[in-house]
């Protein structure tokens, strides 16, 4: 789960995380009143990097100038080049402009294969981290913190060092990386990332802040949970998990509705490579039930872009008789309005198909995964 | 012959009272797997489908000799649920149970550290030495025996791979789904190394996925080690990036762990990879028959 930069603002707040001033503003809110000086920073509040290069980071003398970049920005599409398709600015953070002397990139995250939080760091901040990591690998800072014993001082110590920090703001950083590792293990992060983290004679300050969550630790975490921005989320995406499905919206005609994630890409895949374009991701799980496979017929169909249908079932501990009778029901109530191409296999497929069969729908029956492709794809092209 | 699980392989079920619990070991049990008890909290001196339920790891492992357990237990206990079956110094340890939080393993890994016991899982299907034992939730009527060792991320695509091989008359030593976590017990390298080892198993399907270096590392390996025929598919070429692919380990990040990196590293060390996932089957046929195996592996009348 993703939050703004200013949610997560006042959760470094609340860590004694040192981050500037700043008042938020949101669509249809009255400017609110400032208790700092100019100059300001406007900075549009949408889940994404790369907000200044898209015009989303403006900075203004006056108060004047503020509430009327503020004005400016609200309701604004920002583009983006990690989020291309654009989205719409409804909330705007207001905040001291903060003099620049040196900029660090820092960033807590779980590194799985070395089995600990990597703190990832380097004294060449405010770029993408991708872009230095590819271009110049050694400015990049990696230290791996032992589970058992947490962040300690000479963990904090060293990493200052290698990124370059000013010796007297090293005692700074090290209550700050100790604040840090605090968050992300009491919160169940996924990622704490401050981009760029600034040095100035007053010391250190992040002026940037991104957290991400573990979805799989959210039931433990009610505050955190109630900081989720349903307005950031894809429509179909957020539809679709309130029926425990898994779901990716893609640009592509074929809509594709499987069963286990492996195979769910595997079947995005096999379009792929016979000259189809998936319109997403979706799997219905290990225990669906037909009100599931119905509601996610309804998400397919509720996709402008989809032209066909195919479904690729491997019945495991899932019956292919459940799907077949979920098709079945899910076609009466929403309707086929597009080729649907079935391929059943695994428990009970003779059932299955015979369900299939006797309902006298429009079902274009496939052998395996690779037949049921090519059907799809030649349904569109008909 | 088979790796990890046999005949003689007794296991408990952690979470036997629940549902899924409950319905997965009465599979087992037709399977012909030894259900030896079962364990949950509070329920200890019950009996459920004739096996006896204990409140402990350690009381069941005392009073049934279990070697091995399976965990059923809701993602919010699994951890623990693991914890509490490598205190009783069980030899394996099969964790079903998906959407453990990331910060939960992590402590899991570290503990496992120096312990006797092997996590496979969490998030995956089990495993299974057909005609022998399966631990999971494998369907079984796919399975045959033979001399091909599965390992694979994803559960139905294993499915997938194990259903090809048996169009082809190969039947299959053991299947291991190591799960879609990137923290995760057992990984690909300590799978090739039990097939590399078992003398019945002839050739090796590896099943890998987007996110992680699993695969890039097996492939490190393989080069200097395994001298078996490999088969492999990588699902999720067409996956966009940054965005999780229902699995918690299906994730490219930073450019990392993409599909086409992996079949490189693969393909370098003299995999036969499969571009598509309805050619594993043939694939292995082609392979083997080049090898002068296929024969050999044809255990499927």
């Amino acid at each position: 789960m993703k939050i703004h930069e200013y949610q997560a603002k006042e959760l470094f707040m609340a860590y004694s995380i040192p981050t500037q001033d700043g008042v938020l503003v949101k669509e249809g809110e009255e400017f609110p009143a400032i208790n700092f000086e100019p100059p300001y920073v406007i900075k549009a509040q949408v889940h994404s990097g790369g907000r200044g290069k898209a015009g989303g980071v403006k900075l203004a003398k006056t108060l004047e100038e503020a509430q009327n970049i503020t004005n400016e920005m609200m309701g604004k599409i920002l583009y983006t080049k990690q989020v291309p398709d654009g989205k719409r600015v409804s909330r705007v953070l207001v905040t001291t402009a903060v003099d620049i002397q040196k900029e660090f990139y820092l960033s807590l995250t779980v590194d799985a294969a070395r089995e600990g939080i990597a703190v990832i760091a380097s004294g060449e901040g405010g770029t993408e981290i991708e872009e230095t990591a590819a271009n110049r690998p050694e400015a990049i800072i990696t230290e791996v913190i032992p589970y058992e014993i947490g962040v300690k001082d000479y963990h904090a110590r060293s990493i200052a060092k290698r990124m370059g920090i000013k010796p007297q703001n090293v005692k700074t950083f090290v209550a700050m990386l100790k604040n840090l590792y605090r968050l992300f293990m009491e919160k169940d992060c996924s990622l704490v990332e401050i981009n760029p983290l600034v040095e100035n004679d007053e010391g250190l300050i992040a002026i940037d802040a991104k957290i991400n969550f573990d979805d799989n630790a959210i039931f433990r975490h009610k505050d955190i949970e109630a900081l989720r921005d349903l307005g950031e989320e894809d429509a179909k995406e957020l539809e679709a998990s309130k029926y425990d499905l898994n779901y990716v919206s893609l640009s592509g005609n074929i809509g594709c509705l499987v069963n286990g994630a492996g195979l769910a890409m595997a079947t995005m895949d096999i379009i792929k490579a016979y000259g189809g374009e998936p319109a997403n991701f979706l799997d219905v799980g290990g225990s669906a039930t037909a009100e599931r496979v119905a509601a996610a017929f309804r998400i397919l169909l509720s996709d402008p872009n989809v032209q066909a249908i195919m479904v690729n079932i491997f019945g495991g501990i899932m019956k292919c008789d459940v799907i077949a009778a979920g098709i079945v029901e899910a076609a009466g109530v929403v309707g086929l309005k597009v080729p649907l191409i079935v391929r059943l296999d695994g428990t009970n497929v003779e059932l299955g198909k015979e369900i299939l069969s006797k309902s006298g729908l429009d079902i274009i029956p496939a052998e395996d995964m690779h037949d049921a492709a090519v059907k799809a794809i030649a349904a569109i092209k008909r | 012959m088979s790796v990890l699980i046999d005949k003689n392989t007794k296991v408990l079920v952690q979470g036997i009272t629940g549902g899924a619990g409950k319905f997965h070991a009465e599979q087992m049990i037709k399977y012909g797997t030894q259900i030896v008890g079962g364990v949950t909290p509070g329920k200890g001196g019950e009996e459920v489908l004739g096996v006896p339920v204990f409140d402990t790891v350690r009381e069941a492992k005392e009073a049934t000799g279990a070697t091995a357990s399976v965990i059923y237990v809701p993602a919010a206990f699994a951890a623990d649920g693991i914890c509490e079956a490598i205190d009783a110094e069980l030899d394996l340890v099969v964790c079903i149970t998906e959407g453990i939080p990331a910060l939960d393993m992590l402590r899991v890994k570290r503990y496992l550290r120096g312990k006797k016991t092997r996590l496979i899982g969490p998030n995956c299907p089990g495993l299974i030495s057909p005609g022998k034992c399966k631990i999971g939730i494998l369907p079984a009527a796919i399975h045959h025996e033979g001399h091909v060792g599965v390992v694979s991320r994803s559960g139905t695509l294993t499915y997938e791979a194990v259903n090809q091989l048996s169009q082809y008359k190969m039947g299959q030593s053991t299947a291991i789904g190591i799960g879609g976590d990137s923290l995760r017990g057992t990984g690909f390298i300590d799978a090739l190394k039990l097939f590399n080892d078992d003398p019945d198993t002839y050739a090796i399907v590896m099943i890998g996925e987007i996110g992680g270096s699993g695969e890039e590392e097996a492939a490190e390996w393989i080069k200097e080690n395994c001298k078996k025929p490999i088969v492999s598919f990588i699902s999720g070429s067409t996956a966009p990036k940054g965005k999780r692919m229902g699995h918690a380990g299906a994730i490219i990040s930073g450019g990392k762990g993409t599909a086409a990196g992996k079949k490189e590293a693969l393909r370098s060390v003299g995999v036969a990879v499969a571009e598509t996932p309805d050619l594993i089957g043939i694939t292995m046929k082609n392979l083997l028959t080049e090898k002068g195996l296929y024969e050999k592996c044809v255990t499927i009348k």
